[in-house]
């Protein structure tokens, strides 16, 4: 399972990864492998470590122990937020948050890969580069008619689908998606995962999600979470019928 | 580029309310200079003293919405911005009194002869000469905003931690200009203003130009924030008040954004308490008192937080009132304003601006439960 460090082919990298919170492990010796152009689903019980391990990728909580390499070269350890972002790791977050006094194609814009500093923002006008990349997001996102909408308007499904967007327009290397159909219906949740595969085909995306049909319309490598540790990987059926993952599934 | 930055960014309403500014800016000093005193227009000295006053307070109401209506950064402190600009203004108007002073020290204010001072501080050098005062005005509220801003914004103090912040720094600032040693006179502060750039300050014309000024800066302000908050910047700035963290994630460097906004409004509150502080004829410690800076907060809650012309309104509706309570019921102006911000906070929490859309939805919502 060892692998040598910044060898490493992997898009991501992380190795003996521990967070603990007063004392308790959010994470424990954590390593976990993604190769580029991959899509992995992440499962595992509450407080497994899946949002703690999404904080730690993003730069939000620093890890206690262990290594963080984005693309074979990048300590994210040592990074903040807007570092790692600019680096090409987009993070949808559990809770949709978008930006609910803007309209649907200026939360787009404000993601758009490109323009980040102030002064350059005070005298920029979207150019037609941009506003063809917004239309495009808008079909894969299937948004369109709603593009003129203020974003507080949108139903929880329209929100996620925005975030979803507004991680593409940050066109990052990485996505990283948190519980994405939580509260959504069957139809919308099946959307989703067309969404998103038609996303995994120029992005790698790493999944967190509780929704097991889901997981396998997703049809994607597994990894199972247990108490801040890797349980088990593999295809959803050989993780199903691992032991262990029952116990710690069914057996509490 | 910057033509563009103007015209692409103003909405209309900000436009037409530049416009009302300037008018009435021009009109109410030309009222005072060419009506006799008989007509039913003219307008006296005083009304025109209050009406200066007021625009000097719609600018700071304006430069704290700025911060707090668009970033989310609620400063508790702004008055501070206000009292230096208008401080700066004080020692460049006592320099200019020269031997007309109660010492005759053609070198030394009055109060520096009294305090038995042997020399100008180094801190007074320069400040002869408008030149040097006027950049100055900008420059000390920035610099001072710069400094609490980069601090504050790169350790991420937000919401009532930073606003704790301000009213400490205007509460420590206040303590300080109360200190005689600090050559600044002192809690009595700085009047018996003569002379501005040669005019005397009590001068008809001088007045109607400095009432005038007041206008045009707070015309000039309107535009610059109109521009800004149209701009894409703009927007990047109230998605920084709505999810700053968010903005973060996407990549934003959201210090940078809260930095212009803090420090262009401190410039611009500089700006207004030069103004102010010629047309009062004095400057004291006083303005750094706490109370004050609330009370511009007060003025914005009013007007409608999030609008450019809420605070102008604002802060011509609370202080149009303070005027006439302080006046008439002296004893009730502070419990009118108590009941002000409850009442505002309470319902209207959009202020004057917010009215319109309650009042419409009001209307709505009856005619969809008779449908339902």
């Amino acid at each position: 399972m060892k692998a040598p460090v910044k060898s490493t082919s992997a898009l991501l990298y992380l190795s003996g990864v521990t967070v603990s919170f007063d004392g308790f492990r959010a994470l424990n010796n954590l390593s976990l492998l993604i190769e580029p152009g991959e899509m992995r689903a992440i499962i595992g019980p509450n407080g497994a470590g899946k949002t703690t391990m999404m904080d730690v990728v993003t730069g939000k909580t620093r890890p206690d122990a262990g290594e963080v390499v984005f693309d074979g070269q990048s300590d994210l350890t040592k990074l903040d937020e807007a570092s790692i972002a600019t680096l090409g790791i987009g993070r949808k977050f559990q809770k949709p948050t978008v930006f609910e006094s803007h309209t649907v194609r200026d939360n787009l814009l404000l993601a758009l890969a490109g323009l980040r500093s102030w002064y350059k923002l005070l005298s920029a006008a979207p150019t037609k580069a941009e506003n063809d990349r917004l239309d495009e997001i808008l079909t894969i996102i299937r948004m369109g008619p709603q593009q003129y909408m203020p974003a507080a308007r949108l139903s929880h499904g329209q929100k996620q689908w925005l975030e979803i967007g507004m991680l593409l327009a940050q066109n990052p290397k990485l996505l990283l998606v948190d519980e994405p159909v939580a509260g959504m219906t069957d139809v919308e949740t099946e959307t989703t995962a067309q969404v998103l595969r038609e996303v995994n085909k120029s992005h790698s995306v790493v999944v967190v999600e509780h929704d097991m049909s889901f997981v396998r319309a997703l049809g994607v490598k597994v990894t199972v979470l247990h108490e801040g540790s890797m349980l088990a990987e593999g295809s959803l059926d050989q993780v199903s019928a691992d032991p262990r993952v029952v116990e710690v599934y069914l057996g509490r | 580029m910057i033509t563009r930055f103007f015209w692409h960014g103003l909405d209309r309403y900000v436009r037409v309310m530049v416009a009302v500014v300037l008018i009435i800016g021009l009109a109410m000093p030309l009222l005072n200079l060419l009506m006799p005193q008989s007509s039913p227009l003219y307008v006296s000295a005083y009304t025109l003293q209050l009406f200066g006053k007021y625009l000097c307070y719609a600018s700071l109401a304006l430069a704290v919405d700025l911060v707090w209506g668009f970033c989310g950064i609620l400063s508790l402190g702004h008055a501070a911005f206000f009292a230096l600009g208008g401080y700066c203004m004080g020692m460049y108007l006592l320099r200019q009194i020269g031997t007309r002073g109660v010492y005759g020290n053609p070198l030394l204010p009055d109060f520096m002869v009294f305090l038995g001072y042997k020399e100008l501080p180094w801190f007074w050098h320069g400040f002869d000469s408008f030149w040097f005062a006027a950049p100055m005005i900008v420059i000390v509220p920035s610099v001072l905003a710069l400094a609490l801003g980069w601090f504050a914004f790169r350790s991420r103090v937000t919401g009532v931690y930073l606003s704790i912040i301000t009213q400490a720094m205007t509460f420590a600032l206040l303590l300080a200009f109360f200190r005689n040693d600090m050559g600044l006179g002192g809690n009595n502060g700085m009047t018996d203003f003569k002379d501005i750039l040669g005019f005397s300050v009590q001068a008809p014309g001088t007045r109607a130009v400095l009432c005038f000024a007041s206008a045009l800066a707070l015309a000039i302000f309107l535009a610059i924030s109109g521009a800004i908050v149209g701009s894409r910047f703009g927007k990047a700035l109230t998605a920084v008040r709505d999810a700053e963290s968010r903005m973060r994630f996407l990549g934003y460097r959201v210090e940078g954004y809260k930095l212009f906004v803090f420090v262009l409004s401190a410039a611009m509150a500089g700006i207004a308490g030069a103004l102010y502080v010629p047309q009062v004829g004095i400057i004291n410690p006083g303005e750094f008192s706490p109370g004050n800076s609330i009370e511009a907060v007060l003025w914005v809650a009013v007007g409608g937080r999030g609008t450019l012309i809420g605070p102008v309104i604002g802060a011509f509706i609370v202080n149009f009132a303070k005027t006439y309570l302080t006046g008439a019921l002296p004893e009730v102006w502070l419990f009118a304003l108590g009941a002000l911000f409850i009442g505002v906070t309470l319902f209207m929490p959009k202020g004057v601006m917010g009215l319109w859309a309650q009042y419409k939805a009001r209307r709505a919502r009856p005619k969809r439960t008779a449908a339902a």
